[in-house]
């Protein structure tokens, strides 16, 4: 701490002591960080003055693994960055290879893919509408969203095996096909969600306390929104209307989004942490809805293959492409550089989290340490995200 | 009124006993926890980083404010005990009430002056 | 009163200290437990986990007692003494039929308030003594929130005192009518909220918020010295629950008072604690600002109002 002479004048309202800040380290061992995110933040009074977030404690080098793994192995490696995005984050990688390739997926397998990555959505907006209210002292919905995603989890457990890394992706395809009664089971699991979804909402929505804490905290800007790049329901609670389902339409997502179709894009104007949550009940809505649509479709379509035939080794053709899908928490993109060999030359990763979270030290500026809690548990993050 | 102050002996044998709950849990505690300190246990916690700064640091308090409404409304609280605990039977009647009212009113305006100036509002 | 009558008398609250707390906590286990879809603590002591607590105990215990080396060290050992001893002494006065009471004190309302006022100061004991930051800062908002809800509690208890004529807790008990439970129910109110900001339970738990400043005050606390400071919440709840059924509810007044005049404190107290513990399951915490404007703009108000209600039913029935 400096020894220089302070200026000291005592009074009330706006003038004040003057005092020196302090330093205060959030994280990486800390109950609010859920991980090991750690924020230097500087506090006068209670007021933070300036937020620093330091990344990498839990930096796993996932790039780098990609270029000594051939492209099956590296689908082990590309769900496990965002734990709580597993499925979806298969899909990119698969995605990014297929069109290097310029290899078609069976129907089948694209509305099964469809309707997986839409199932992980819910168990991610569930997991994330659970911790919030959690972070702000509310310990129950925690309980209630975990109910529900038990229900999800088993038949994805049913389906994959997995129940957080399913690797059930294959490129080309999935690894096996639907199992038999599975689709009803699916059915049941996503009706049940929808049936109680007011039980939790319940909790989140209009309560006058969860209202005062995160109404007007922790806004973001759509110029903000530009300037770091984020995206996924952040973004679109900050009125940005960007979704890739519909913008940039992958797997069977084209159809879902047409018009008439069960898509739809949540969008928010205030930008603000009850906007984000409110997207994230809304986008779970939405999902639920895709999948019972995909579910129909998975009905109608006829007994075929989920899956292409491989060579034994699998070459990429060299070239460059990247391929981005609306992950839950955000754009996932992959940028595949193949030179030809079994394994991509250079497979660059880019991560929803690590570009939501990079605004934090702007939004954090000014408010007050209680609202820090609020904000960051609105940034809906996986720190494995972050650091890759 | 001698049952009275013969109450405040409770209080002191709860006192003492207090006193002997707390030496006999430290002792309890002396024979039955484990002692193995190291720098790191000894270190402040500061989610597990090296704490930044030095022990002593001046912060601002934000609360000197309310402090100060909190001191007048108490000092209220002292006048307010004793008329209150007579009202129904002395016969002060309701010229005593609004006296207190004026009392109260007085202090009540300074509330909403302090309020209006922003004083309440987190600085 | 013999020396032997004082000594039993006073090892009755010792262990009233010593039981009510791990009830109470046992039932938060099981209440909230069983509110999220949960069991709870099924294995220590067999029939449904009853144990825990007890085993909790024994397991604090034997944990390592650690002072931090930048901690000012006495102060920091001594915190969770004087904690313990705020609601310790207010137990004393607080009555559970006319006749059982540990210390009949002639003003023990004022007594209790101003007892339990003593926790406040062993927060900011602890909290300044850890020489840690979280600690400071939670026992800044300690701090913060005794300005708040304290005015509201004196001026909502001065009601009762007014509306009885009485400043001892039994002898406002004695005074109550049902007619008490409109006539004080914004009293009530403000006697409830502030009472479950004095003792940082949810939603006013700012200055122990976890996802905040940590564990506040009681972050570098281990072992026994932690236990205390729990212990002495849950004694919190206990005196404020039971103040509350004491001074709004009628304390042991009931159908069969005569004989059951304990069990119908109990109960009220009981249920009072039950909705203080319901709280903390259904909503998040605020922020120690927003209390403080809910304090004077919200409770001061209406406890004023409650003033002004009460000294005219008063000056009414007079």
């Amino acid at each position: 701490m400096s020894t220089s002479a302070r200026e000291l004048t005592v009074g009330m309202g706006a003038g004040g002591l003057a005092t020196s800040d302090m330093v205060l380290n959030i994280g990486p061992q800390h109950p609010a960080t859920h991980g090991v995110l750690r924020l230097r933040i500087t506090l006068d009074g209670e007021r933070i003055t300036k937020c620093e977030p330091i990344v990498g404690y839990m930096h796993r080098g996932a790039e780098k693994l990609f270029e000594v793994r051939d492209y099956r192995q590296i689908l082990v490696l590309a769900n496990r960055h965002d734990w709580l995005s597993a499925f979806s984050s298969e899909i990119g990688v698969c995605l990014a290879v297929e069109r290097a390739l310029g290899m078609e997926v069976p129907e089948r397998a694209t509305w099964t893919r469809t309707l997986l990555s839409e199932l992980n959505r819910v168990l991610n907006h569930l997991m994330f509408l659970g911790s919030y209210p959690l972070e702000l002292g509310a310990i129950t919905p925690m309980f209630y969203v975990f109910r529900e995603r038990e229900e999800l989890q088993a038949v994805m457990e049913e389906i994959a095996g997995g129940r957080l890394h399913y690797m059930f992706n294959r490129i080309g395809g999935l690894r096996d096909d639907i199992p038999a009664g599975w689709l009803d089971r699916a059915a049941e699991a996503v009706a049940t969600v929808r049936r109680r979804m007011p039980e939790i909402e319940s909790f989140i929505v209009g309560n006058p306390i969860l209202n005062a804490r995160t109404k007007g905290v922790g806004v973001i800007t759509p110029a903000m929104v530009e300037q770091y790049g984020i995206s996924g329901p952040i973004a679109r609670a900050a009125g940005v209307d960007v979704d890739l389902r519909r913008d940039d339409p992958y797997l069977a997502y084209g159809e879902l989004f047409s018009p008439g179709g069960p898509g739809r894009v949540i969008t928010r104007p205030e930008g603000d942490s009850l906007a984000r949550l409110e997207v994230l009940l809304d986008q779970t809505h939405v999902s639920l809805d895709l999948a019972d649509a995909c579910i129909e479709k998975l009905r109608s379509l006829p007994q075929g293959p989920v899956n292409v035939k491989l060579p034994k080794v699998l070459k990429v053709p060299e070239g460059s492409g990247y391929a981005a899908t609306e992950n839950p928490l955000g754009f996932n993109g992959y940028y595949l550089v193949s030179r030809g060999e079994k394994t991509p030359w250079r497979l660059k990763l880019r991560s929803a989290s690590f570009n939501n979270m990079s605004c934090l030290g702007e939004v954090m500026e000014g408010e007050l340490l209680a609202d820090m809690v609020a904000i960051l548990g609105s940034m809906f993050f996986v720190v494995g995200d972050i650091d890759k | 009124m001698n049952s009275g102050l013969l109450g405040y002996l409770v209080v002191l044998g709860v006192t003492l006993g207090g006193v002997g709950l707390f030496t006999a849990a430290m002792v309890v505690r002396r024979v039955l926890a484990p002692r193995a300190p190291s720098g790191a246990k000894l270190a402040t916690y500061e989610s597990g980083v090296d704490p930044s700064g030095g022990d002593w640091q001046q912060s601002g308090f934000r609360y000197v404010a309310y402090a100060f409404l909190y001191v007048v409304f108490a000092v209220d609280a002292v006048y307010l005990f004793p008329w209150a605990l007579v009202l129904r039977t002395s016969g002060l009647g309701i010229a005593s009430v609004v006296e207190m009212g004026i009392f109260i009113l007085v202090l009540l305006v300074g509330l909403a002056h302090a309020a209006r100036r922003g004083v309440l509002s987190w600085l | 009163m013999s020396v032997l009558e004082i000594v039993l008398r006073s090892v009755a609250v010792l262990v009233c200290f010593m039981v009510l707390p791990l009830v109470l906590g046992q039932a938060e286990h099981k209440v909230m437990a069983h509110m999220q879809g949960r069991l709870g603590p099924m294995k220590a002591g067999g029939f449904h986990g009853w144990a825990q607590l007890i085993a909790d105990g024994v397991k604090f215990a034997q944990k390592e007692d650690i002072v931090p080396r930048a901690a000012d060290k006495p102060v920091f050992r001594l915190a969770p003494a004087v904690s313990m001893f705020s609601y310790l002494l207010a137990l004393v006065a607080i009555p559970f039929t006319p006749s059982t009471v540990a210390g009949d004190l002639p003003a023990s309302l004022v007594y209790v308030l101003a007892v339990s006022g003593i926790a406040t100061v062993a927060t900011l004991m602890a909290g300044f003594g850890s020489g840690n930051k979280y600690a400071m800062l939670g026992a800044f908002r300690s701090a913060a929130q005794l300005v708040s809800y304290e005015v509201p509690l004196i001026l909502a208890c001065a009601s009762f005192a007014m509306a009885a004529g009485s400043l001892s807790i039994g002898g406002i008990v004695h005074a109550w009518h049902p007619i008490w439970l409109l006539w004080q129910l914004p009293g009530a109110i403000v006697l409830l909220i502030a009472a479950t900001a004095e003792l940082q339970r949810p939603p006013f738990d700012m200055p122990v918020a976890d996802s905040e400043v940590v564990m506040g005050a009681m972050t570098e606390y281990t072992g026994l010295r932690f236990a205390l400071f729990l212990l002495s919440e849950y004694a919190g709840i206990v005196v404020m629950s039971a103040l509350f059924a004491a001074l709004y509810l009628g304390g042991w007044n009931g159908p069969f008072d005569g004989a059951l005049g304990f069990v119908w404190m109990l109960l009220k107290t009981a249920a009072v604690a039950f909705v203080v513990l319901w709280v903390r399951m259904s909503w998040p915490r605020l922020r120690e600002d927003q209390l403080q404007r809910f304090a004077w703009f919200f409770l001061v108000p209406l406890a004023l109002f409650q003033l002004a209600l009460t000294a005219a039913g008063v000056i009414y029935t007079a």
